[in-house]
């Protein structure tokens, strides 16, 4: 009961944040790609900045299916590509979590309020590839 | 722009993907030259059917070598025990893709060693009964789960008769980029799906196998060596009686 | 028969948010276990891969087998026009409700991703029994909603027939779908079996009318309405038959099942080497469950006391518990038949070595979520009965005469 009216409220202020967090975010301008990432040194995301930002989840959700279901790794929109790209490595050149206080995907999250359930599956820093596959 | 972030991409899997081909491989098990070494472009077909033969005759007791290897190329091996937990309970709570099992038969006594996984069933009665159609199978033969619409129900895991699948029952702080995984899910053998989709030709089991035990390929393909081992000497499907058309088939039981 | 009155549950405002407050207490427990099992993930339970549904399972069959049983007594006033019946309906339909509500919120709260539920109403795999399920407890709670107000509204009441006819219906199918759950498992020796669909649709009987007697006899008591002997004693005899009901389908799956060589070893395993689940059967199960709760309702003396009648009722309860725990987590435990013509001698999973069952040492977090679930269906039930006209104010032999239909 509680959980369900927790998922509820949950929902309810998502969605509430969501519309003053589009303006908000689209209104915070550049400078927020971290340094020490591979995005710092791009002039681009995949898409336009403005649309990345409105838009990654719905163009994250709508590849990942085709990735899980189909197969097809060569697309445009890839989690693994968001990590890859924007996690930052440390001054022992190791990665920080995209997660970590402060770095691309939380500190937006946070400013906008909004959950980032993507990594608690799926990893925050790009991980070696192994021998026989990415 | 984008597409210089695409071009880096493709490279480093392209890098990824000639280091598998060059990859030692266990003896007795060829690899094809001609694996393609890009990231799957177009859409997997059903004109594949991936499977695998495991020779138990070749299987050797005590040995667990595909079990570490799986381990360790699927993130499980990343598992920590949550504190607090006890170590038995957790034992049989942490999840497993593969499994050896020692069988001795009920009328000659012969004792038989064997690894068990998904059986990537045919028919799956794990996906016959999820209610989200988490639990697919690929049109290619791959039977697995979209953790994305996995509610953590388990009747795939009350269903399935071999087993195979395990329940995330704890928070997951590492994990690789090939085998997301997280608290809630159901999973299990995915025949390195990974591999699948980036040019790889063999499974980790296989490749950690030193007695050439496991053999992976194309079903559908005749002239894999899979389906001409299949076709050369009987081999036989778990639980044959259910009739649900495994893509795992074992030889020597 | 008389004209009946129905009027809200009168007791004493203290009395009534004293109970309230009890169940209140039992609720929230219920929510912090599922809140920690949540937060911490599944291992802070006794479920693990082999038993991967636990007492949580337990609580939300047997709650929503009883909830369209409950409904039962209702439907008999409107599908067979029982008119004795006819006035036990609105009780009857709302404990269905609130029972299925309890049992719905423990399944779901156990779910390893409670959150999304919304996955689980937007995306349908059709050859899912559970899939099904989700439609047929959603219909059933709107169906008897329905079935309820023509009950209640007299401009509705011309499709009074209707609607019992309906969700009486709809029931059947209910419970047909949650014994289909197990039914259809073709992986497990234990449910492998059509039987499982009938027999949980008599087992709703026995459950649904226990709980209803129960339910009927503390509301009476505390409000000091009169409550026919006769009445009470046609309710008890129907409770006795559905017990003995159970019995013989307990008793023909296990003599179909001794029939054929290849359930020798399941039967072997519940019947006489189980251990726990053959103590359970035989003692919890059959004996306190069903005969015990027979014999003191056919009882000349005993079963005309409401002592005897109590007593039977929470016995048949108590067996319906068991008998989940033996269906559900026996039928897990006894290992599962990977290789027929062969004994797993080792293992590195735990695959029921030499024909070990699966280890299962339940939580206390587990049973705190169930107890939670019945004490929402109480709940529910109370609040019902408190505002809304459910219960006739009386129910006096001279009023509702139950040898008159």
């Amino acid at each position: 009961m509680q959980d369900m009216f927790r998922f509820g409220t949950r929902l309810l202020m998502v969605m509430a944040t969501f519309v003053l967090a589009q303006s908000a975010v689209a209104g915070q301008g550049a400078g927020s790609v971290i340094e020490g990432s591979k995005a710092y040194g791009l002039d681009s995301c995949v898409e336009p900045t403005p649309l990345m930002r409105k838009k990654h989840y719905a163009f994250l959700k709508h590849d990942r299916d085709i990735t899980v279901h189909q197969g097809v790794r060569t697309i445009k929109h890839s989690l693994a590509g968001c990590v890859d790209c924007h996690a930052a490595k440390d001054d022992a050149g190791n990665y920080v979590p995209v997660t970590a206080e402060g770095q691309f995907c939380q500190s937006c999250h946070e400013y906008a309020g909004a959950e980032l359930p993507c990594f608690s599956c799926h990893s925050s820093t790009p991980t070696k590839a192994t021998k026989a596959g990415d | 722009m984008s597409g210089k972030v695409d071009q880096r991409r493709r490279e480093f899997v392209s890098v990824a993907g000639l280091a598998a081909a060059a990859s030692v491989v266990a003896p007795g098990v060829f690899l094809q030259a001609t694996a393609q070494a890009e990231p799957r472009s177009a859409p997997v077909s059903s004109k594949t059917r991936y499977g695998m033969l495991i020779d138990t005759t070749k299987c050797v007791d005590g040995c667990s070598d595909c079990v570490s290897g799986c381990e360790k190329e699927n993130g499980l091996d990343l598992l920590k025990m949550p504190e607090g937990a006890d170590p038995e309970e957790w034992d049989r709570q942490r999840p497993r893709w593969i499994r050896t099992v020692k069988v001795k038969d009920r009328l000659t006594g012969t004792v038989t060693s064997l690894p068990m996984m998904c059986q990537h069933c045919e028919f799956p009665p794990c996906q016959d009964v999820c209610p989200t159609g988490a639990s697919f199978r690929r049109v290619d033969g791959i039977v697995m789960v979209d953790r994305h619409t996995c509610i953590g129900c388990r009747y795939c895991m009350m269903a399935c008769p071999y087993k195979a699948r395990s329940f995330i029952h704890e928070d997951i702080d590492e994990k690789l980029t090939i085998a997301p995984r997280g608290k809630g899910c159901v999973e299990s053998c995915n025949l390195c799906v990974h591999r699948r989709d980036n040019g790889g030709t063999t499974t980790a089991c296989q490749d950690a196998c030193k007695h050439g035990a496991i053999l992976f390929g194309d079903l559908n393909d005749p002239n894999s060596e899979i389906a001409q081992e299949l076709r050369r000497q009987n081999n036989t499907e778990l639980r044959a009686d259910l009739k649900l058309n495994t893509g795992v088939r074992y030889r020597g039981i | 028969m008389k004209k009946i009155y129905y009027r809200e549950w009168g007791i004493e405002s203290p009395r009534y948010w004293g109970i309230l407050a009890v169940l209140g207490v039992f609720l929230a427990v219920g929510g912090l276990a599922a809140l920690y099992m949540e937060h911490h993930g599944h291992w802070v339970t006794g479920m693990n891969n082999e038993i991967v549904w636990g007492v949580p399972h337990v609580f939300a069959i047997f709650l929503i087998v009883a909830a369209s049983g409950a409904l039962n007594i209702a439907a008999f006033g409107s599908v067979f026009g029982k008119k004795i019946h006819k006035s036990l309906g609105r009780l009857s339909a709302m404990l269905a409700m609130s029972l299925l509500v309890g049992g719905l919120l423990v399944l779901v709260l156990d779910l390893g991703q409670p959150t999304r539920l919304i996955v689980a109403m937007t995306e349908y795999n059709f050859k899912s029994i559970f899939a099904w399920n989700i439609f047929l407890y959603v219909g059933f709670l709107v169906i008897v909603a329905v079935y309820l107000f023509t009950m209640m509204e007299r401009k509705a009441s011309k499709y009074y027939p209707t609607a019992g006819l309906v969700a009486f219906v709809w029931r059947l199918i209910l419970t047909t779908g949650t014994g289909s759950i197990f039914g259809f498992i073709v992986a497990r020796q234990g449910y492998d079996a059509a039987i499982m669909a009938p027999m949980f649709i008599i087992m709703s009987f026995a459950y649904g009318m226990a709980i209803y007697l129960l339910m009927l006899m503390f509301t009476f008591k505390l409000d000091g309405r009169p409550l026919g002997e006769k009445l009470l004693g046609r309710l008890k005899n129907l409770l006795g038959i559905f017990a003995a009901a159970v019995l013989y389908f307990v008793l023909v799956y296990h003599l179909t099942n001794l029939y054929g060589t290849e359930n020798h070893e399941y039967e072997a395993f519940i019947l006489r080497d189980g251990g726990i689940y053959t103590t359970l059967f035989w003692v919890g199960w059959i004996l306190l469950g069903l005969l015990v709760p027979m014999g003191i309702v056919f009882h000349p003396a005993l079963g005309k006391t409401h002592g005897g009648i109590i007593a039977a009722s929470l016995l048949v309860i108590l067996g319906g518990f068991v008998a989940m725990y033996v269906i559900v987590i026996g039928g897990q435990a006894f290992p599962m038949a990977m290789f027929p013509d062969k004994v797993i001698i080792e293992s590195g999973f735990y695959d029921g070595v030499n024909g070990q069952p699966l280890h299962y040492a339940p939580s206390i977090w587990e049973f705190l979520l169930g107890v939670g679930g019945v004490a929402v269906s109480l709940a529910a039930t109370l609040v019902g009965v408190r505002v809304l006209k459910l219960l006739p104010v009386s129910l006096e032999d001279e009023i509702v005469d139950p040898y008159h239909s």
